[in-house]
């Protein structure tokens, strides 16, 4: 299966052509190339599957070594692929929808300047993306899991010449940075507990060791977590995301809902072998994603931007699969994240359909009846926010079920009742979105642009063909993909392909037996989500629920304070301590080079004076030399 | 009948002072240069006035290096000079300063 090399190395080979050559053979060349590669990656990626699917359940993980890239006394680092069905299932989600979103971005992105610089550094990204996904160990996946850091800082601050995305870019770049530290001492902690970093080795040999909840399985899991909260947008690291919508909307679909941030939770299941050794580590990755999903649910209630709720629901739905793969529900996770990337890269395009319709703004505000005027966008988002409010039949609701299932299966009913109030939440917020959005008309809103042509962009239109393409190819994989994972069939289609790689070590997933309450929970979580719906139709719509105090909207707009808690906690002082960095490398470290820089500056100022330029004024030197050499010897 | 030496190096030292205030003093290089070859031959004088006294030539013998060496300077120093005065129009040498500091 050495072919696999290819899946990760056409996007890069994208990259470079468009990267070297991108602005010469125009943008027609430049979108064959960028598109072109990445489906060329999927049908291997296809390909991939169907040799994998031939092989004995026992028998699917196959390891491709590319060569040795490092060797170190008793520690060699080989460049290793590692194909079994989990990174099969990864590479499907990333290369597929990531096809997708390079299709729609070429309509996106067609009036750009930098229409070559974006395809590259998308091509670039996926390669990092599948890097990612198909490492054999830690320190490669490390190489993917730093390259996509690194274009996501590059996409979201595509458009550089704006302050606000250059900025955003940064913040991006610099927290996900602190969970990077995390993860980088998880690696190292690998290594001196295994001796490799090696996804087999260390799967295979985890419970020889590492005692059950030892400290050394704790720390280690609890410091890849670290990296998982930076790269995925966990609390208290979440705040680059929201941030992160100053990029183009492709971007925003691709790397900040559909791939990316789900880097952290495909990490965990990566690595379940290790999570199982340490209960302690889980229950935080439980409470940690249980608390961020509905404390983003809630931050994304008053948020007026409207790529801004989808960040923060994406923050949200993060939260579930962490919760997910925090009660062991590996399969459910994983479920979650296929399905969270269908219906959110969908909410994003259909997002990025409403602004391309009205000449960029994510304002809802300003917002309003764009139903009449869109009626395709209209019913794409609206797919999308049943699938994200968990309605039946859409794929939301099987794999969000799956997920509240197995917390309330696990042992904690808390977090159950956390993740149900959650997605209650989540369905006020998408239909406040989609009311404010596609609706309510509000007074003197920009649908109405009267004469056609007098504000330049016109009237909202509907989307080009090859941006509404890919947008109607996620909502049909959003109402069908649910027969992934059917939860009265448990294992769903999904969770049994994914069983080998994911239940070594482990006990059997949870919802392996269907239980007998197994239709009540269905019930109650479906319930709950009408009942969000119903709420957010009567308080947005028809304004029949009224009453909401401004103390929880001051509260809810500034999510909770965390973020100027973080300032005034860290970033005030951080500030200040550079502040004092600064003036003694400027005072002390610089002053003291720059003043014997300056002495002997004024030495040879001095000194100057004796080369005169007078040949006639050299002759009398020398000779009062002279006669100063003689009258020594002389008077010796 | 002949003249005692120290007169002879008497004449070397006059010469050899008058060399040496003229290059201190007059500002045209070929004059400067003049000197120096006053200088020169003052110094030639007397080594040849020292081989008489030792009675061995090995003076007189460094006098025609002096001479040989002296001929090649005035071939590249006329030839400098002769530049200096194509491309600055003079030969002051107190306007020839371009590597004043």
């Amino acid at each position: 299966m050495t072919y696999a090399v290819w899946i990760p190395l056409l996007p890069l080979l994208g990259w470079v052509a468009n990267g070297v050559a991108g602005g010469r053979w125009g943008r027609r060349g430049v979108a064959v190339v960028a598109c072109g590669t990445v489906v060329a990656a999927f049908a291997v990626g296809l390909a991939v599957l169907a040799s994998l699917s031939s092989l004995p359940a026992g028998a699917r993980h196959v390891e491709v070594d590319l060569y040795r890239w490092m060797a170190a006394g008793p520690i060699t680092v080989p460049l290793r692929l590692l194909v079994d069905p989990l990174s099969a299932v990864m590479v499907l989600v990333v290369t597929g929808v990531g096809a997708l979103i390079h299709i729609y971005s070429v309509g996106y992105m067609a009036d750009d300047d930098a229409f070559a610089r974006y395809f590259a550094y998308l091509n670039l990204f996926t390669a990092s993306m599948l890097t990612l996904v198909l490492a054999g160990n830690l320190v490669v996946m490390f190489i993917g899991w730093e390259g996509v850091g690194l274009c996501s800082y590059l996409l979201i601050a595509f458009w550089f010449t704006r302050p606000a995305a250059a900025a955003a870019g940064v913040k991006a770049f610099i927290v996900t940075r602190l969970g990077d530290v995390g993860f980088l001492l998880g690696i190292f902690l690998a290594f001196g507990v295994w001796g490799t970093a090696d996804f087999g080795v260390m799967t295979r040999d985890a419970a020889a060791h590492l005692p059950l909840g030892g400290a050394a399985a704790t720390a280690l899991c609890l410091l890849l977590f670290l990296g998982a909260c930076g790269k995925s947008a966990q609390l208290p690291l979440y705040m680059w995301l929201p941030d992160a919508m100053e990029g183009p909307t492709p971007v925003s679909a691709l790397i900040h809902a559909a791939t990316m941030v789900t880097a952290g939770v495909f990490m965990i299941v990566r690595m379940h072998a290790v999570y199982l050794r340490a209960p302690l580590a889980m229950d935080v990755v439980a409470v940690t994603g249980a608390v961020t999903a509905i404390f983003a649910a809630a931050s994304a209630l008053v948020e007026p931007d409207l790529k801004r709720v989808l960040a923060y629901s994406t923050i949200s739905q993060l939260g579930y699969m962490f919760l997910a793969v925090g009660v062991g529900a590996w399969g459910a996770g994983i479920f979650h994240l296929t399905s969270h990337a269908f219906f959110k890269a969908l909410l994003f395009l259909a997002a990025g359909s409403v602004m391309h319709a009205l000449g960029g703004t994510t304002d809802m505000r300003r917002m309003g009846g764009l139903a009449r005027s869109l009626p395709w966008t209209a019913a794409t988002f609206g797919a999308g926010a049943l699938a994200l409010a968990g309605i039946p039949p859409f794929v939301g609701f099987f794999s969000k079920d799956q997920i509240l299932s197995a917390g309330f299966r696990h042992h904690d009913v808390i977090l159950w009742i956390i993740g149900l109030a959650a997605a209650g939440l989540t369905a006020v917020y998408i239909v406040r979105a989609f009311v404010l959005t596609f609706l309510t008309a509000a007074p003197g809103v920009m649908r109405t642009p009267g004469n056609g042509d007098a504000g330049g962009h016109g009237a909202p239109h509907e989307a080009p063909p090859i941006m509404g393409i890919p947008t109607l190819v996620l909502a049909v994989l959003t109402l069908v993909g649910g027969a992934l994972g059917v939860s009265f069939v448990h294992p769903g289609v999904l969770a049994r392909f994914l069983l080998p790689a994911v239940t070594e070590g482990g006990p059997a997933p949870a919802g392996s037996e269907a239980g007998a309450g197994e239709g009540v929970l269905v019930s109650v979580s479906v319930a709950v989500a009408l009942a969000g719906i119903l709420a957010g139709w009567l308080i947005y719509r028809t304004g029949t629920l009224r009453g909401r105090s401004d103390a929880v909207r001051a509260l809810l707009s500034r999510q909770f304070y965390v973020e100027d808690f973080f300032n005034t906690l860290v970033t005030t002082p951080g500030r200040g301590l550079a502040w004092a960095f600064d003036l003694f490398d400027r005072d002390g470290v610089d002053g003291a080079v720059m003043a014997i820089g300056r002495m002997i500056g004024r030495g040879g100022g001095w000194l100057r004076r004796v080369q005169s330029g007078y040949l006639r004024q050299y002759a009398a030197i020398l000779l009062i030399g002279v006669i100063v050499l003689l009258a020594y010897w002389v008077s010796r | 009948m002949s003249v005692p030496a120290p007169l002879y190096l008497s004449l070397s030292a006059v010469l050899f002072t008058l060399g040496t205030v003229g290059v201190l003093v007059r500002r045209s290089a070929l004059i400067v240069f003049m000197s120096v070859e006053l200088m020169l031959n003052a110094v030639n004088l007397s080594l040849v006035t020292f081989a008489r006294l030792r009675g061995g030539v090995d003076g007189q013998v460094v006098v025609f290096f002096v001479l040989v060496v002296a001929a090649a300077e005035v071939v590249i120093g006329l030839a400098i000079i002769v530049n200096i005065f194509r491309t600055r129009d003079t030969v002051d040498v107190d306007d020839v300063d371009l590597l004043r500091g």
